[in-house]
């Protein structure tokens, strides 16, 4: 069974235009005009029981509409969708009981009370128990390391002292389905992982489902199966994570360090006849990019021998730049005539 | 739905008692939780109120001054005596001590910044959180400011206060409802920032017209004719004018009964729009900040 069914999902939003000038302004005081802006346009997916899912896009890509239409906050315009067996914003108070919702940069804590408060408070909003409540609090307060925090307030807590607390604010009712709205932005790399590693052991033990939006891939990358990528309201990519590197790492690149000066000229003599592209930073340092069909020892057996190497780097094209290049283009198909043109980017990148 | 519900979470074991008896026992134990915090919030915060207590005195004091330069030598106005007018004038003041609020600019903020989003994945009422937030409020406002209020304005000016305890219980119980009708109307002003976009405006001028129209500066029967059998259809005497007119012992009788009967009926209109605001809301909710 889906946890989460989207199908035509669209959502336009009425913006106020207000007009240049003094004379606009009083135009704008009789008659406003609105444009209509639509944030997310007829998207459609669906993700299975126990799957985590990451929902990656620019800035105002419509990520986070998606994730507010997922939860209930927002009315959709267009389309159907179903959230553990609910319609969000028809019954939004017996659906919320069933997610978890942690917003990065908001928080669900009340700022002048206790921890423990909140805890106890949420524990009575969603209607747990008092021993199911003890267990599950034990466990998550064990887990993530909080003793200590409880009982202060949570306006002296550090951020990720917070967001730690944030997490179990949103897991206490045991949620089935946990939407994750950049949960680790501003966080720092110790912490980063330690909620990456618990949200992977959440899934593990309950089977708990995870959409989660970020910009740090390395979530992404630690955590999900599947990705789903957005760009200007629309799906431009589904599926897993594997395939999208594949589809798109076009090559490696090479840098090399020189004891004595050499020139470009030269490099590129040296391997007349392969499809690389060379550039160089000075006299001592250049690199060259080598498509994925060619073999790097191939191009290095002919450099190696001639010149004076001080040292050799080999880099993989990583996520961060794929998807970089995704955005820029604006689709993950890869038509065969953008790659000339997508490996000039590169180079661009790179300089 | 239950069906569904049970196969989408197959991993709860029974953790939620979101249904039936226990579970709206629950709940009620939150929304009692949000006065008790609110409460507690605001007592940590208590020294801010001291100042508040010296402001209202004030507020009395330039009340009861000019009133009684107005009074010269004469006897009565609108048919108030100038002893009468002492006691409406002190009366009003310390009862805005409890009633007044700031839920419009609360919730204006919420939504504003974007933090409403918040309020609504979580399975409450958020009108209803924000109505037993003031109430928290309210009940901080009556004992750390109305209460050591009255006994300094008491001590200060010549206010004649009833010996009666019906008159008390009386104006405890029109009290509630003057805090329950001008939170309303706070609601109500907050909820329309939904609709447009810097409410500002209208929160200051609702400021201004409770003020003025529910009788706390002047009067109601002060004021023209025309304008005062106006005012007479508009919930905000509800507020002040008409509780303060039971207290200071010019309405009596079943007269009081029939101005308990005007403040039960004011609320209930009022929740209608409130109501239909929140519906509303919900198909316009524009979460700023992405």
């Amino acid at each position: 069974m889906n946890a989460i069914q989207v199908q035509d999902l669209r959502k336009t939003f009425k913006v106020q235009k207000n007009r240049e000038g003094l004379k606009g302004a009083f135009a704008d005081l009789f008659k406003r005009q609105y444009s209509e802006v639509t944030a997310v346009k007829d998207i459609s997916f669906s993700i299975p029981e126990g799957e985590i899912c990451g929902y990656i896009g620019e800035n105002g890509a419509g990520k986070s509409t998606t994730i507010k239409m997922l939860t209930g906050i927002l009315v959709p315009t267009a389309g159907s969708l179903t959230v553990g067996g609910f319609v969000p914003y028809e019954e939004r108070e017996k659906f919320v009981q069933n997610i978890g919702v942690v917003f990065g940069q908001r928080s669900q804590l009340w700022w002048d009370i206790g921890v423990i408060e909140s805890f106890q408070l949420l524990r009575k909003v969603y209607r747990v128990s008092e021993q199911d409540f003890k267990k599950r609090l034990d466990e998550l307060v064990e887990r993530l390391e909080l003793q200590d925090l409880l009982n202060r307030p949570v306006r002296k807590l550090s951020l990720g002292q917070r967001m730690r607390c944030e997490l179990v604010a949103a897991l206490l009712h045991n949620p089935s389905i946990l939407f994750l709205d950049e949960p680790t932005i501003g966080l720092d790399i110790v912490v980063k992982s330690e909620i990456r590693e618990f949200l992977k052991d959440m899934n593990r033990e309950h089977g708990t489902t995870i959409l989660l939006t970020t910009h740090d891939l390395q979530d992404i990358e630690a955590l999900c199966s599947r990705v789903i990528m957005l760009d200007d309201g629309r799906i431009i990519y589904d599926g897993g994570l594997d395939d999208l590197k594949q589809r798109w790492g076009t090559g490696r690149e090479v840098q090399f360090q020189f004891g004595t000066a050499t020139k470009l000229q030269q490099l590129i003599g040296w391997t007349e006849g392969m499809p690389v592209t060379w550039t160089a930073e000075n006299e001592l340092a250049a690199k060259v990019w080598i498509p994925l069909e060619l073999n790097v020892s191939d191009v290095l057996g002919r450099v190696v021998g001639q010149a004076d190497i001080t040292d050799i780097k080999i880099i993989e094209t990583n996520t961060d730049d794929i998807v970089r290049s995704i955005y820029q283009s604006g689709s993950a198909e890869k038509p065969e005539e953008r790659i000339a043109a997508l490996s000039d980017e590169k180079e661009v990148i790179h300089v | 739905m239950s069906e569904k519900l049970a196969t989408a979470v197959p991993s709860s074991g029974g953790s939620r008692g979101g249904s039936g008896e226990n579970g709206r026992r629950l709940l009620l134990g939150a929304y009692f939780d949000f006065i008790r915090i609110r409460f507690l919030t605001m007592l940590a915060y208590r020294v801010n109120y001291y100042s508040g207590i010296l402001i209202y005195t004030l507020n009395i004091g330039v009340n009861y001054f000019t009133w009684r330069a107005i009074y010269g030598d004469g006897e009565s106005l609108g048919g108030f005596t100038g002893a009468q007018m002492t006691t409406y004038v002190a009366v009003s003041w310390m009862a805005r001590a409890f009633y007044f609020n700031n839920l419009d600019r609360e919730i204006s903020t919420d939504i504003r910044d974007g933090s409403i989003a918040i309020q609504f994945i979580r399975p409450y009422n958020y009108v209803l959180v924000k109505m037993m937030q003031g109430l928290g409020e309210g009940l901080f406002r009556f004992m750390m400011l109305m209460i050591p209020g009255m006994v300094i304005a008491t001590l200060l000016f010549p206010v004649q206060l009833p010996t009666e305890p019906s008159a008390w219980a009386g104006f405890l119980v029109m009290l509630f409802f003057s805090f329950l009708i001008s939170s309303q109307i706070n609601i109500i002003t907050g909820l329309s920032a939904f609709f447009v976009e810097n409410n500002e405006g209208m929160m200051r001028m609702k400021r201004v017209v409770v003020d003025l129209f529910s009788g706390l500066i002047v009067p109601i029967t002060l004021f023209p004719d025309w304008l005062s059998s106006v005012l007479k259809v508009l919930p905000f005497q509800a507020i002040t004018y008409l509780p303060g007119s039971v207290f200071t012992g010019r309405v009596q009788g079943v007269g009081i009964w029939n101005v308990l009967g005007i403040q039960v009926i004011w609320f209930l209109i009022l929740l209608i729009p409130i109501v239909w605001l929140n519906h509303a809301a919900r198909q316009r909710l524009f979460v700023q900040g992405g």
